[in-house]
């Protein structure tokens, strides 16, 4: 069986890839895509800890399955507003999304 | 006992119970006028429950909730500002034709949430009431529609989507660590006496602190703030800056004293340092606003920050003796509710009549509305922190708690950053009484939103002239506090 070490390091790594997604990316669609991505990198986290260091406790199941359900809530309310962006710019680039700065 | 368990619940579900029905008799009502006032009706059936259950100490459901004085001193705390925000967002509501009830509803449904944040001990709750509660929110500040309501929609949305990501992350470390996601489980699982023994637990609890430092908009999660309170409608502004403050502040409590209570040496240095950048960033970019809902959002931040010495100050508390850091975290949380609603409730009685929230556009107001001009006066006198205004009594009782605490400098710290936050809130108190007014028009208070205007402004004062009513519950809700 592969190590845990290898799968918290994959997890840290796809971690790394959303966060710089989210930081270096410009359309909207793909920043949601890159925060998605870190979520299931905690999701691999959770299922790798359940299986790996106590397979009897379930919690850490149970908590990526609600993870996921958060996130399709998140997205289709994430989606809605991206729309409303699209509607009233005609673009989903968040680099045109400065009305407001200090 | 099962009904015994829905019964130390029913706070929560009778909030939401209540949402569904004001969603529900939107499609019948034609006059969208009674909807608020059915709410504020109807919100006394979750504020009956929650008083009602004051004394209990108990727990349901394994555990998860926990039914004890901390978490109903929270809970009223956001009934009573959801009340507020309801009553003073009637004239902003009636400007959208459709989805009134759904307005109402969302505040409502993010209440749950937050109300459920305070009274939890386990983490995968934690989570799902915090989220439960910033969708919600995300919807409201969205809800105009216009390019600046969506744009702060979507910056709100990806800035929670990150911190709560990060904040997962650090969960699934401790979950890992400890194998378990209970707060009190963790507590006695932590395999090491110190954090920085144990790599992937200080990553977990430093990963936490910026979940929860989004909610309260504390550094480094503070730059949503201004642009969201701008483009959001301003009632619901004035919801996020307080509730959600309130309730992010009630279960970072929760969780450092209950689960990283054995490390408290740790962290406590932690949240001296955010407290002391959080306030000097929020008042420094505060000195530079036009923009009267910006500068509020700004001394949001710097607020944050002074709440913050609460929690740096856990050292003060002795064995069997007074905590004084949570204590004064309740009390600043209290005064800061009652103020800050009462400041944004005049500049929404303003700008719904002249149509600007420029600070500018402020001038002359003690001519125009001298009831105004002088409630939004105290409002912002008590921000600073003065005498007889609660604000100063809250200021007070944290820099206690630090000085006790041994930690004179963040009380210094904090001093000096209550001196220079006078520069910008004496600004627009100089514009309205000094500059002339454009023109002699009056400003005029409409009833609904002088009822919430008068609410808060007469809690400022009385509890400003009183404190110790309020501060005598903040000793009761913290007393059986973990320590």
């Amino acid at each position: 069986m592969i190590e845990l070490e290898y799968v918290l390091f994959l997890s840290a790594v796809l971690f790394s890839l959303g966060l710089f997604g989210v930081l270096a990316r410009r359309n909207a669609v793909m920043i949601l895509l890159a925060i998605e991505l870190m979520l299931n990198a905690v999701n691999i986290n959770l299922v790798a800890f359940t299986v790996y260091l106590s397979p009897d406790l379930l919690v850490g199941i149970i908590f990526a399955i609600f993870i996921i359900t958060v996130a399709a809530a998140e997205l289709a309310l994430a989606l809605a507003i991206v729309l409303r962006l699209y509607r009233t710019r005609s673009s989903v680039n968040v680099d045109e999304v400065n009305l407001m700065r200090w | 006992m099962p009904l015994r368990d829905l019964y130390l619940l029913s706070p929560e579900i009778s909030i939401v119970g209540v949402a569904f029905i004001i969603i529900m008799l939107d499609l019948w009502i034609e006059r969208k006028g009674l909807l608020p006032i059915l709410t504020i009706v109807l919100l006394g059936l979750p504020l009956g429950f929650t008083i009602s259950l004051w004394g209990t100490e108990e727990q349901a459901f394994d555990g998860v909730l926990v039914v004890d004085t901390f978490s109903i001193f929270f809970k009223v705390l956001l009934i009573g500002v959801v009340t507020a925000v309801v009553i003073a967002s009637q004239e902003t509501a009636a400007r959208f034709r459709r989805f009134q009830g759904e307005y109402y509803g969302l505040l409502l449904m993010a209440t749950a949430g937050l109300m459920l944040m305070a009274a939890t001990r386990e983490l995968i709750t934690i989570y799902l009431s915090l989220e439960l509660s910033t969708l919600s929110a995300i919807a409201l500040v969205a809800f105009f529609k216009d390019t600046r309501s969506t744009e702060s929609g979507l910056k709100y949305l990806v800035l929670s989507g990150v911190s709560s990501a990060i904040m997962l992350y650090g969960m699934a470390m401790v979950l890992g660590v400890t194998g378990t996601s209970s707060l009190v489980e963790i507590a006695k699982a932590a395999p090491v006496s110190s954090l920085a023994d144990n790599p992937a637990l200080l990553l977990g609890v430093v990963f936490i602190v910026a979940g929860f430092g989004f909610k309260i908009a504390s550094f480094p999660f503070q730059m949503w703030v201004p642009d969201v309170y701008q483009g959001a409608p301003t009632p619901v502004t004035a919801y996020l800056s307080v509730a959600s403050k309130a309730a992010g502040f009630a279960v970072l409590l929760r969780v450092f004293y209950l689960a990283f209570g054995d490390f408290s040496s740790d962290w406590s240095m932690l949240f001296g340092v955010l407290a002391v950048i959080s306030m000097s960033l929020g008042n420094f970019a505060a000195i530079f606003q036009t923009d009267i809902k910006r500068l509020l959002a700004y001394s949001t931040i710097a607020h944050a920050g002074y709440i913050l010495i609460g929690l740096a100050a856990v050292a003060s508390r002795v064995p069997g003796g007074e905590a004084f850091g949570p204590q004064g975290v309740l009390f600043y949380l209290t005064a800061y509710a009652f103020t800050n609603l009462g400041a944004f409730f005049v500049v929404i009685a303003i700008a719904n009549k002249i149509g600007s929230e420029t600070i500018d556009d402020f001038a002359g107001m003690s001519k125009r509305s001298p009831l105004l001009a002088g409630l939004l006066a105290l409002c912002l006198v008590s921000l600073i922190g003065v005498p007889p205004a609660v604000g100063f009594w809250a200021k007070l009782y944290l820099f206690n708690a630090a000085v006790q605490a041994d930690m004179v400098w963040l009380a210094i710290a904090g001093a000096i950053n209550t001196a220079i936050s006078a520069f910008y809130y004496l600004r627009v108190i100089k514009v309205m009484y000094l500059s002339p007014a454009p023109t002699e028009e009056r400003v005029r208070l409409t009833p609904p939103i002088g009822l919430a205007v008068a609410m808060t402004t007469t809690g400022v004062l009385f509890f400003g002239i009183a404190p110790w009513f309020l501060l005598d519950f903040a000793i009761r809700a913290t007393s059986g506090f973990p320590g």
